[in-house]
């Protein structure tokens, strides 16, 4: 059989100048700036940075102009570029201990030593429509300030509880060599909790959420406090090799969540809380907040709790499904051409129509 | 070539600084500083200007075990000028300029022309660093939460 393969090239170049005259949309309406977009669609730029796992606002608003929003294929359009990238190395780890935080709170310490600050967020607004913001050429919006010298350190909430004993501890495994990196070796498992959190780290935000939203319903549940929640900018520190030494070369907003969950105790070991970790690329605390939950969730062996079969738990199926690009492309091709795999279908399908017509075949029959 | 286990000199740790200052430089403010200073010293690239990515590594509960986080974008390169001190960078980013002149600046740093990068440049740049994390520490300071307690039921 003949399945034309070719003769879609000038449709195909149309479809994309029509795409191109879409994304403008009205002309009568100002194009966008790149910068608008980096400037006052900020947390949309995060998001890209978080899921494309690539920070430069820049290129992530870029993206999101030629995706026309769509942050799934801006998100693709970050992870194609950041192949063509050459890997310099390695930044030491981010010391999340001397963010110069812009948001930090707890909910578990009213008095945390540091202090609860909350940021620009849109906790305690009404989520009512504001009309206001219709209008063109407002005055410009100006924070309140405060005088504060900027503290040197926040302490973590998890240390005061580490210090009684009564958390978890965090250990650096000694010895343990670099991290495993999954855009380098394919996804094995079973996992490290490292290979977990780089995976959740980059996972769709939407994914992470309803994983982490089935965790305290009861799948897999944990019962977790928001230790903190932080966001806000940390130095990048990395060997130049070249010169021996560790340079600051640049100052990324990260957000950090780490949750305190419910205990794990043992017959030689007194019970204790237990902790789950999120950090992300950019202001993105709803991904953080999930991340941390289903870090936690994932951790029921090592914390000897029993598998619930509940998604959250699974790792594999965690791993498998969190990537919101591997997952568009294997579910988005299914709209291109499958002519052939169809024409093939479509054969057996009228075989075993015809055959059923036909009635029971008594030579098989009386085979069988 | 640096000894890595040598405790760090004042030389490395005052260069490391001026690094990580251009570095973190907004590129159209570092670019403007290094126009109005006039200065255009003749250079040999040893290293072309090559955007790339750094890994950035988290820590497991913020002290435990690294894992990768994601990547940023950098730019590297390094130059010799025409008295032979070599300049390195390594800058966030993808601004070919950007690095070509904070090359520039680590190697003049080792010339005699150190104060005037210093007062051109480098000073303006570690002023404004100054006052955007001061402006972003006096924000969250006035969104700092001062709790009370109301005292109910005494007749003080």
């Amino acid at each position: 059989m003949y399945v034309a393969v070719k003769g879609g090239e000038r449709a195909i170049d149309n479809a994309h100048a029509w795409l191109a005259e879409a994304r403008r949309g009205d002309v009568s309406v100002p194009e966008l700036s790149v910068p608008q977009i980096r400037e006052q669609m900020t947390l949309a730029v995060n998001r890209v940075m978080a899921e494309g796992s690539l920070h430069d606002p820049d290129l992530a608003a870029l993206a999101i102009k030629q995706a026309r929003g769509d942050l799934i294929e801006a998100i693709f359009l970050i992870r194609a570029y950041r192949t063509t990238l050459p890997r310099f190395g390695a930044s030491e780890p981010l010391d999340t201990g001397a963010m110069a935080v812009s948001r930090r709170v707890s909910a578990t310490f009213k008095d945390a030593p540091g202090g609860q600050v909350l940021g620009p967020t849109f906790d305690y607004t009404h989520r009512l429509i504001d009309f206001s913001l219709a209008a063109e050429a407002q005055a410009n919006p100006q924070a309140e300030t405060a005088e504060a010298p900027p503290p040197p350190r926040t302490p973590h909430i998890a240390e005061f509880l580490d210090a009684e004993g009564l958390l978890q501890p965090e250990r650096e495994d000694a010895g343990a060599g670099a991290p495993p990196d999954l855009t380098r070796q394919p996804l094995a498992f079973p996992a490290t909790r490292a290979l977990r959190l780089q995976a959740l780290a980059r996972a769709d935000e939407g994914f992470t959420l309803s994983l982490a939203y089935s965790t305290q319903r009861g799948y897999g549940r944990n019962h977790p406090f928001v230790g903190e929640l932080r966001v806000g900018v940390v130095a990048v520190e990395a060997e130049i090799p070249e010169l021996g030494f560790a340079v600051e070369i640049g100052d990324i907003e990260l957000t950090e969540c780490e949750t305190v969950n419910q205990f794990a105790g043992s017959k030689t070991e007194p019970p204790q809380f237990t902790r789950g970790y999120g950090l992300t690329l950019g202001h993105c605390e709803r991904k953080a907040i999930s991340m941390a939950l289903v870090d936690r969730a994932m951790r029921w062996q090592e914390l000897g709790e029993d598998f619930a079969g509940a998604p959250a738990q699974d790792e594999e199926f965690v791993l498998s499904h969190c990537d919101n690009i591997q997952a568009t492309g294997f579910l988005e091709h299914i709209k291109l051409p499958h002519y052939v795999d169809f024409q093939a279908e479509l054969e057996l399908i009228r075989t075993l129509r015809r055959e059923a017509a036909a009635g029971p075949d008594p030579v098989k029959e009386a085979a069988e | 070539m640096n000894d890595p286990d040598a405790p760090p000199s004042p030389e490395i740790e005052a260069r490391k600084a001026w690094m990580s200052l251009l570095a973190k430089a907004p590129e159209a403010r570092l670019e403007a500083l290094w126009s109005a200073a006039g200065l255009a010293p003749e250079h040999a690239w040893l290293r072309p200007p090559e955007a790339g990515a750094v890994m950035l590594r988290g820590r497991a509960g913020a002290v435990g075990a690294p894992f990768n986080l994601g990547e940023m974008t950098a730019t590297r390169c390094a130059l010799r000028l025409a008295c032979g001190t070599v300049g390195h960078a390594m800058v966030q980013g993808r601004g070919k300029e950007k690095a070509r002149i904070a090359a520039l600046c680590d190697a003049l740093m080792r010339t005699e022309a150190a104060p005037t990068v210093r007062a051109a440049i480098l000073d303006p740049l570690a002023q404004e660093a100054e006052a955007r994390a001061a402006a972003r520490a006096a924000r969250a300071a006035a969104t700092r939460v001062e709790f009370f307690t109301m005292v109910r039921g005494e007749n003080a």
